[in-house]
């Protein structure tokens, strides 16, 4: 059934009622556990270029030489297959369509003849490398999928009781709530003696930091709040550390209970 | 029979007695262990070197044994620090020690992941182990999310209108769900129009795929030819 529909080259859309096949997939709807929505799945198109290299194959035609008209009259269809169906059609696929439909108008055209020599590039050639790109991404993931497929046959040894007990292995918000605080407290009894207000901002901040852990891979968070000189600036250090802790760029150290937070590179 | 419900009756004091009593005893084990051994206790306390292993094949139980307590891959650099020796000794002790281990071809295996080495379990026992600990695979990405992924690992750092670039459809949700699988990581800004966060893989990546490093990643211009068939 399928094949045939693909191999009938005449354009006879509006006659045939909404099949159920679309470019040999069968439609349905699954939900997300993740979200409210519902989703139409359109057989395992991944989005405009997905269906594309589908057609493409589908057709037996060359990648490096797509028949546009007769490609753009397939997903022409299939669009249209998805709104008989009452089903919103993606934005990005519309935009491919459009983009085919430019195509196909500029193949259409006879080409200027008082155009200079170098200025005639295959107008397809931009969609050409598009496909051919994503066509290697799609190929990773597949080696991905079987990758996790084996890794989740491989059990690693379970947890013991030490790791999460471990002081050297973890310190808390708190732990570093409390090095922050003792740092705020004598840095009131300071008296500030600078006037001029020389204003880091969080980018800086977040910069500063990354260099002093960078340079010599590990960086005693005690010398590095110090380096702060005003409350603002206090709070912006705090604030880079959980940034770089969140962001796993850094992670954090105690050699002994109560000892100082040492921030080392995550490898 | 009498008796014995007593004693379970009298169990809570019992215990704390016990408990008493064998500090007492083990206080005093400690005691005399020290006085025959000569405190040696003592003197690794007084920051007293820890000698090297002196064999290579006592270099080789003492990296298996360091591996094994670790619940994270070991780096070689973490196994030198802790032996005070130099790097390369370690890690041409730790592939020998794979490589005989590996051959032993007992259900575990020694694997080099993310940046470190790993006692694991081998693949083809899974259906055993599994029945073991009552699990079943968990969910596995889908299509969206593993290609997505598969953008991000091989163009890192990559902002999300690049990877719509690539894909040709927007990826927010595949996105998110990367993110909280802890696969990817945010990477910073990029400073171009509209500083768009950039993306890269995480360490958990490489361990929930199996990789020693992103290096070991096939090219993917490779996949340029197998794809075609597919």
């Amino acid at each position: 059934m399928n094949a045939d529909l693909m191999d009938d080259n005449t354009p006879k859309i509006s006659e045939e009622r909404a099949p159920l096949n679309v470019a040999g997939a069968v439609p349905h709807i699954v939900t997300d556990d993740t979200t409210d929505d519902l989703k139409i799945l359109l057989g395992e198109f991944e989005g405009p270029l997905d269906l594309l290299l589908h057609l493409i194959r589908q057709e037996h035609v060359s990648i490096y030489d797509i028949p546009v008209a007769k490609i753009t009259d397939e997903y022409l269809r299939y669009l249209r297959v998805m709104q008989e169906m009452d089903i919103a059609v993606a934005g990005d696929f519309l935009v491919m369509a459009a983009t085919l439909i430019e195509l196909k108008t500029k193949m259409l055209l006879p080409r200027d003849p008082t155009a200079p020599q170098e200025e005639e590039e295959d107008p397809r050639s931009e969609l050409v490398n598009q496909l051919l790109e994503y066509q290697k991404y799609k190929a990773a993931a597949q080696m991905l999928w079987s990758r996790a497929t084996v890794e989740q046959a491989v059990f690693k040894r379970a947890e013991i009781e030490t790791d999460k007990n471990n002081p050297e292995v973890a310190v808390g918000l708190f732990d570093l709530l409390k090095v922050f605080q003792d740092i705020l407290a004598r840095h009131k009894e300071e008296k500030l003696l600078e006037i001029e207000r020389e204003e880091i901002s969080m980018a800086e901040m977040l910069e500063r930091l990354r260099n002093m852990v960078m340079s010599s891979g590990e960086l005693n968070l005690r010398v590095f709040f110090e380096r702060a000189r005003s409350r603002r600036e206090l709070v912006l250090a705090f604030l880079s550390v959980l940034e770089l802790v969140r962001t796993t760029e850094v992670k954090l150290f105690q050699r002994e209970t109560f000892g100082d937070i040492v921030a080392r590179v995550a490898s | 029979m009498a008796s014995n419900e007593e004693t379970i009756n009298q169990e809570p004091l019992d215990e704390a007695a016990l408990n008493e009593e064998a500090s007492r005893e083990l206080a005093a084990m400690v005691a005399e262990a020290e006085q025959t051994s000569g405190a040696t206790e003592q003197e690794s306390d007084d920051d007293e070197p820890l000698s090297s292993p002196q064999s290579q094949a006592e270099r080789a139980a003492v990296i298996e044994a360091l591996i094994y307590v670790s619940d994270e891959p070991l780096s070689v650099k973490t196994i030198a620090d802790v032996l005070k020796e130099n790097k390369e000794v370690i890690s041409e002790a730790v592939q020998a020690l794979a490589e005989e281990f590996n051959g032993r071809n007992s259900g575990l295996q020694l694997r080099e992941v993310a940046g470190g080495w790993q006692f694991a379990t081998r693949p083809q026992y899974h259906e055993h182990v599994r029945a073991l600990l009552k699990t079943r695979p968990s969910a596995k990405l889908s299509i969206a999310s593993l290609e997505t992924l598969a953008v991000i690992a091989y163009r890192q750092p990559v902002t999300v209108p690049e990877i719509l670039e690539i894909r040709g459809v927007q990826s927010p949700s595949a996105i998110k769900t990367l993110l909280d699988k802890k696969l990817i990581v945010a990477k910073g800004r990029k400073e171009t129009v509209g500083r768009p966060m950039m993306y890269g893989t995480s360490k958990d990546f490489l361990m929930q795929f199996g990789l020693k490093d992103l290096s070991e990643l096939p090219s993917v211009e490779d996949f340029h030819d197998l794809s075609g068939g597919s």
